[in-house]
């Protein structure tokens, strides 16, 4: 057995260092199987997988099927616009009519913080929690820190800047988590509309984005949705990229090998400018390469070991 | 109806009595409290070791009878009432259709009067359908037994309604209960606003939301005369608000619930969502909770209420921020405030007994409240030391949404008597 000690994968925040530690040492061994001629191993065959999408994604999605495909496990997509959903099925419903059929794991995407939480209690395959509402997105934060840890060769004591909607995100949350206890120095910033109240208390906050990025060993970019705008949040777009925007004058603020992340999809000219996105420091699609490495070591722990063992 | 209650301590706040006394009831009515009494027919009911108060009146129940009767009935919520130690319960009027006239409200009280096992006092709503938009006839609604006006769970909005509201109420005496809400703070809220909402992503109720209506309708009752009365207040900003109201003369009264002086909104996170967690207003953070219970303490919060709302499972078995508001609370307001208020020393025996007792009945002007010879002989009797687990499970309640599931309890009501008889009594 791999000795990872949860059944779920519902948030970073319940996760010790220690465990975060083994799912981006498994990432990294596993990753290598990306670069085979023949990308598949045998390691989940026979283990049945539904991912349940209720939110458009189109990266987290194929990510998570190229995952289960390369471990030979067999796997279901349904996205909400095909499903009952649409005809007034609960999500209860729809998940223990999917349980009847055995399957191993679910993979949920949903809007309503705290929804797989809320599975986990009462159907019996195991939940990954593929972003819920604006609370929690482990394996996007898993696979910052992953490509983070393969441009730094360390988590501890890099000083990261996250910019954008913090309010909204739920990459910001599981990225604060994980950076904070694996002893990262964070920095938070974007006008006060969009940083939830009490948000300082595990991160310094700060509404100037030049002071966030200043000697910053990374910059993580968050996307900036239009509506928010009728919402009150802020003005325009344009304000929104002269204000807090990262421009190529700001990325240079920063050291002088940062890196620079954006779980996407991106806005370009509105919170990232495409030098910037394009540019040298951008590990953009690094992040998506890990984001399959992250996805099948998090398949292999929590579904793993036993079926190898077996076979 | 004739019965004895004897040798218990009586605890009558209303006449500042508390002294080792027989209560005896005849045709329904307190006709005697005093030693050695002899019962002249009729039950006797023996209350040594045990506290005799006047009946407990909540002032704010959710029967759902007219329109959700499988939420609950006049029968089952009154049922509950009796079995949590109320000897009446105000009915909110926002059932289906809203109590905004006259021929619900005797609807209303027909069925109570076949069925229920406690008073049920109805109150009306505020505008037509509690839309926000009409007076509703005030006149018609007191006439058919309407003891208040509210538009509970539906604020009202308007600043201007709302002053209307209290100056046509004033024509019947009738005191305007506000749940106190700005909606354009609170638009698509799950919980509190706050650092635990923060880190849950759950869209956030803040706290002066709640506060700045509280503030609006006591600047309202004061030029207007009318009389308001701040339904279930959950923040330190509206007690205080209220006890500078009190203090210059405004004619406020107030109520808190059981779980927000209580709980706190940590709870929705160490319950990893729980939607027994949820209910408007929400579970506030602590300073909060405390300002609740030193402004219960201190009299500025008047009553203690329920805001019993029972819900089906269907309504609360679902994703947190489509889970319906509200819990259940009449069958554990009683055992929480004895245990974790009186038990602690957070308030005296005596002061739970007023608020759940005669100061209810003086808010809203209703009989009962006392055990003064010729009151109706309503009583309830608490045991201090009878322990006893939450089972939502054997509640009388149609509703099981609560977050005190399992809580360990010392000290209930074991005897509820209404126009002397006994509606409920703890084997």
């Amino acid at each position: 057995m791999s000795g990872f000690p949860h059944r779920h994968l519902l948030g970073i925040e319940a996760l010790e260092p220690s465990d975060i530690q083994t799912i981006l040492d498994t990432a990294a061994s596993l990753k290598e199987i990306l670069d085979r001629p023949i990308k598949k191993v045998p390691t989940l065959r026979g283990k049945t997988i539904v991912n349940l999408f209720y939110e458009a994604s189109t990266r987290t999605r194929s990510s998570f099927e190229v995952a289960e495909r390369v471990l030979s496990a067999d796997s279901l997509s349904i996205a909400t616009a095909t499903s009952s959903a649409t005809k007034g099925e609960t999500l209860l419903d729809t998940v223990q009519n999917l349980e009847a059929m055995k399957p191993d794991m679910i993979i949920l995407r949903h809007q309503s913080s705290g929804s797989p939480h809320f599975l986990a209690r009462h159907v019996r395959p195991a939940i990954v929690n593929a972003g819920d509402g604006a609370h929690e997105h482990p394996t996007q934060a898993l696979l910052d820190a992953l490509t983070l840890r393969e441009k730094k060769g360390r988590l501890k004591g890099l000083r990261v800047a996250i910019v954008g909607d913090i309010l909204h995100s739920r990459v910001a949350r599981s990225n604060l988590w994980l950076l904070s206890k694996m002893g990262a120095d964070v920095v938070l910033c974007g006008p006060p509309t969009l940083l939830p109240p009490g948000i300082d208390a595990l991160a310094s906050v700060t509404h100037r984005i030049d002071e966030a990025v200043e000697g910053a060993d990374a910059i993580m970019m968050l996307r900036i949705q239009r509506e928010r705008m009728s919402g009150g949040y802020f003005s325009s777009t344009r304000e929104f990229h002269i204000r807090f925007g990262l421009t190529e004058a700001r990325a240079k603020r920063a050291k002088k090998d940062v890196v620079i992340l954006h779980p996407g999809p991106m806005n370009r000219g509105v919170e990232i400018a495409s030098e910037v996105a394009d540019g040298p420091y951008s590990v953009i699609l690094d992040q998506v390469t890990n984001g399959v490495a992250v996805r099948m070591a998090v398949l292999y722990l929590l579904l793993g070991g036993a079926s190898e063992a077996e076979s | 109806m004739n019965i004895l209650i004897k040798g218990g301590r009586v605890l009558d706040p209303s006449r500042n009595l508390d002294a080792d006394l027989d209560v005896l009831i005849e045709d329904g009515r307190v006709s005697q409290v005093g030693e050695k009494l002899k019962a002249r027919g009729g039950e006797t009911l023996d209350a040594a070791g045990l506290v005799v108060c006047p009946g407990f009146i909540d002032l704010h129940t959710h029967l759902r009878e007219p329109g959700r009767e499988d939420k609950e009935t006049i029968a089952t919520g009154t049922r509950s009432a009796a079995a949590g130690g109320f000897t009446a319960v105000c009915a909110m009027p926002n059932t289906e259709p809203v109590n905004d006239s006259a021929g619900i409200t005797r609807a209303i009280l027909e069925r109570a009067a076949a069925e229920g096992v406690v008073r049920v006092w109805p109150i009306g709503a505020i505008t037509k359908g509690s839309k926000g938009q009409e007076l509703a006839e005030f006149g018609d609604l007191r006439e058919a037994g309407c003891v208040a006006v509210s538009d509970d769970g539906r604020p009202v909005a308007s600043s201007r309604m709302m002053r209307r509201a209290l100056e046509y109420a004033k024509a019947f005496d009738l005191t305007v209960i506000d749940h106190c809400e700005e909606p354009g703070l609170t638009e698509g809220f799950a919980m509190n606003e706050g650092p635990v909402a923060t880190w849950l992503g759950l869209r956030g109720y803040p706290p002066v939301a709640e506060t700045i209506v509280v503030e609006r309708d006591i600047h309202l009752a004061e030029i207007t005369g009318g009389k308001v009365h701040i339904a279930h207040l959950s923040t330190a900003g509206a007690v205080d608000a209220v006890r500078r109201g009190k203090a210059r003369g405004v004619r406020v009264t107030a109520e808190a619930t059981p779980h927000h002086l209580l709980l706190t909104d940590q709870l929705v996170r160490d319950t990893e969502y729980d939607t027994s967690t949820k209910m408007n207003p929400p579970l506030r953070g602590d300073a909060d909770r405390q300002a609740v219970v030193a402004g219960l303490a201190d009299g500025t919060i008047d009553c203690i209420a329920t805001d019993h709302a029972p819900h089906s499972v269907d309504d609360k078995k679902v994703e947190y921020d489509q889970a319906a508001n509200g819990i259940v609370g009449l069958e554990t307001a009683v055992a929480l405030c004895l245990d974790r208020l009186v038990r602690p020393g957070l308030l005296e025996l005596r002061q739970l007994v007023a608020a759940l007792s005669t100061h209810p009945a003086r808010v809203l002007g209703l009989p009962g409240g006392t055990l003064k010879p010729g009151s109706p002989g309503d009583v309830t009797v608490l045991d201090l030391e009878r322990r006893f687990k939450v089972n939502p499970e054997r509640f009388e309640s149609k509703g099981r949404n609560t977050p005190f599931g399992s809580w360990q309890l010392t000290g209930r009501a074991v005897a509820t008597i209404v126009g002397g008889r006994v509606a409920f009594q703890a084997r």
